[in-house]
């Protein structure tokens, strides 16, 4: 019967060819499936036999049009259709669907659609096999914008980039635990939520102001907004949501001082880096002391000024932002010249390798700056050497090679660098009982006397 | 706009020419699927004119009919934005309108944009490259036949002149999208709380 078709008409020859072909492509991306319909298929002319589990039915169309009418599966309103590879059962369903529309509308007639099946050139059923596989695949890909409840929290902790927000929150609490006072848990716990909830709102708003841009970037193209997963109104609000509490809880629970700092931290972070990005590369400047601000926020909570400490403390911090972001800007060069993003590491590479260089040295002399003026001990200079001296070390490296291998070397040596710093200064915080205890005792004794 | 009232035509041309011909292609299926899926008629915004303006691919997906929202979509392969089919109903407010409208313009405006500046990236990257390569006096492929490139150092130099080339109009795309964005999401406030508004009066009509 193969043969004998394919005799007949010469030009449905190159279409068996291009047919068989076309299932051999199919094979590739489908291994497991299709083999069998290969072989079933093998034997008929024109035919795309779709086996499928359980669930879904046979449909099989020969060239004598003998098929079983196979009921079309009922779409479920509040369903999302599965990211990743689809199961046969639900390919084969749709296609089969889409396959008998498109001859006849009804799906009542398909008594008629069996006669028009054979009618049709082969050219036309490749073709529409070739589309309904294409628009099987997107179909599936197509989500309802339908927040479901538990999605929420995953979906939110996207939004406020949680990860970053909790590190931004513990320098916060590093700040306030620096902080030459006696520690009190409540202030504390207000002070790193606050500001917590102010760096979710942030990053929220953030996120909400650079959809199409995150879209195009690898790096980003996950995050919820761009998937559509929430509306922009919805972040939006989110973001209220969180900075009012949050502000709000600085402000009124801690003191108005922090709280400030707060509302001009989230509005350095929203209004001025996150336009500058694509203005100007002065943004990773502005993005420091972004990222500066929290741990004099959390010694501000702690003593109610603004003390050397605290500059000291954001100090450290900014200088930390640039070996930081300099590296992982350098492997994303040209994601963010297609994006449209002014970048040192794009516009001014060796700027960008210089300051990076820089600013790991000066980490060495910020940390040996804290016992000069009675943050820490000076122990803190000697024990965090180490680590200075690597991530330096690690920053000369990327100045000197400038690859993608000691860019990332020293991205990742950020990472662990920062927690580690603020941990050894927490063990060397100047303690207050050896300075204001003693000074307490001198007091005393004066009165005494 | 009635999905049945198109006509049978695209189908039977299909047939006659049989090649893939995304416009025909796309008009019978949508007039398929709409007939098919639909008992009443489509709700999603599906025009021809609504959807696309700039030759970009115009989805085939509709969504169900009993759906109430909008749906979106893959990544499209130029602009890397995911298409939205927006809901409407037949007896939306102009305010709901007036946002779906703006919605489906900036979709097709950021289409535009996107499209435009990844394919002219792309274009000019190969052409850096093979510039380049020339000047080396490198073939554009090795001996195992795999496409010869240039290290980071020298893509950088390319990296810089397209951000340097087309500051001006990123700056414009800046400003034009923000603006769009925020009156979306200020049309879409309103919006709801319309709708809010709308229902709290007519709860207190049904009870009192």
């Amino acid at each position: 019967m193969y043969s004998a078709l394919c005799r007949l008409l010469p030009g449905r020859l190159g279409m068996c060819v291009f047919e068989t072909l076309q299932k051999v492509t199919i094979i590739k991306r489908f291994p497991k499936v299709i083999v069998h319909h290969y072989r079933s298929g093998k034997h008929e002319w024109l035919t795309f036999q779709h086996f499928t589990l359980p669930k879904c039915q046979y449909v099989t169309k020969a060239n004598k049009g003998l098929y079983q009418r196979a009921k079309p599966k009922a779409e479920p309103s509040a369903s999302s259709f599965p990211e990743k590879q689809p199961l046969i059962n639900d390919e084969t369903v749709l296609r089969s669907v889409q396959q008998i529309p498109a001859i006849m509308p009804h799906p009542s007639s398909l008594q008629e659609s069996e006669g028009s099946t054979t009618g049709k050139t082969p050219m036309a059923e490749v073709a529409e096999d070739k589309m309904t596989a294409q628009d099987i695949r997107e179909a599936k890909q197509w989500k309802e914008v339908k927040v479901q409840l538990p999605d929420l929290p995953g979906i939110y902790a996207r939004l406020s980039k949680i990860k970053l927000t909790a590190l931004v929150a513990t320098t916060a609490s590093a700040g306030f635990a620096m902080a030459p006072v006696p520690f009190d848990l409540s202030c504390f716990l207000l002070a790193t939520i606050g500001t917590g909830l102010a760096s979710c709102a942030a990053n929220s708003i953030n996120q909400f102001f650079e959809v199409p841009f995150d879209s195009n970037m690898n790096r980003t193209k996950n995050r919820p907004l761009v998937r559509g997963q929430i509306s922009p109104l919805h972040a939006v609000s989110f973001a209220v949501a969180c900075s009012v509490p949050g502000i709000a809880l600085l402000t009124l629970g801690v003191n108005p001082l922090t709280g400030a700092l707060g509302a001009f931290n989230i509005f350095l972070y929203t209004c001025c880096y996150t336009p500058m990005k694509r203005l100007s590369i002065l943004n990773t400047w502005v993005g420091s002391v972004v990222g500066a601000i929290p741990p004099v926020m959390g010694w501000t909570a702690a003593t109610g000024t603004v003390g050397v400490g605290a500059l000291l403390l954001g100090g450290l911090l900014y200088s930390w932002q640039f070996p930081h972001f300099n590296a992982l800007s350098w492997n994303l060069r040209e994601d963010y010249s297609r994006g449209g993003y002014r970048m040192m590491s794009v516009t001014h590479p060796l700027l960008c390798k210089q300051v990076a260089l820089r600013h790991c040295i000066a980490l060495i002399g910020l940390s040996t700056l804290c016992p000069v003026f009675d943050v820490t001990t000076w122990t803190f200079p000697l024990i965090s050497l180490p680590i200075n001296l690597y991530i330096s070390y690690l920053g000369y490296r990327f100045y000197r090679d400038s690859n993608r291998s000691s860019a990332r070397k020293l991205f990742f040596c950020s990472l662990w660098h920062l927690p580690m710093l603020l941990l050894l200064m927490l063990t060397c915080k100047k303690s207050l009982f050896t300075n204001e205890g003693a000074a307490h005792h001198k007091a005393e004794a004066e009165v005494q006397a | 706009m009635s999905c049945r009232s198109r006509p049978q035509l695209p189908c039977l041309g299909k047939l006659l020419w049989g090649a893939v011909i995304r416009s025909a292609r796309v008009t019978a299926a949508e007039a398929d699927r709409c007939a098919v899926l639909s008992g009443r008629c489509c709700p999603f915004s599906n025009s021809a004119a609504d959807q696309s303006e700039n030759g970009a691919e115009i989805s085939n997906f509709q969504p169900p009919a009993d759906s109430h929202h909008d749906w979106v979509g893959p990544p499209d392969r130029f602009s890397n934005l995911r298409p939205i089919k927006f809901y409407s109903l037949k007896n939306e407010s102009k305010l709901k309108q007036q946002l779906r409208k703006l919605r489906i313009d900036t979709q097709n405006w950021n289409q535009k944009f996107w499209t435009d500046q990844n394919i002219t990236f792309n274009k000019e990257k190969e052409m850096f490259i093979h510039t380049r390569l020339k000047a080396k006096g490198i073939g554009l492929r090795d001996e195992e036949g795999r496409k010869n490139t240039l290290s980071a150092e020298e893509m950088a130099e390319f990296y810089k002149s397209f951000l340097d080339t087309n500051y001006k109009k990123h700056v414009n795309y800046n400003k034009e999208w923000y603006k769009r964005n925020f009156t979306i999401t200020w049309l879409m406030g309103r919006a709801v709380l319309q709708s809010a508004w709308r229902k709290l009066r007519w709860r207190k009509e049904v009870r009192g």
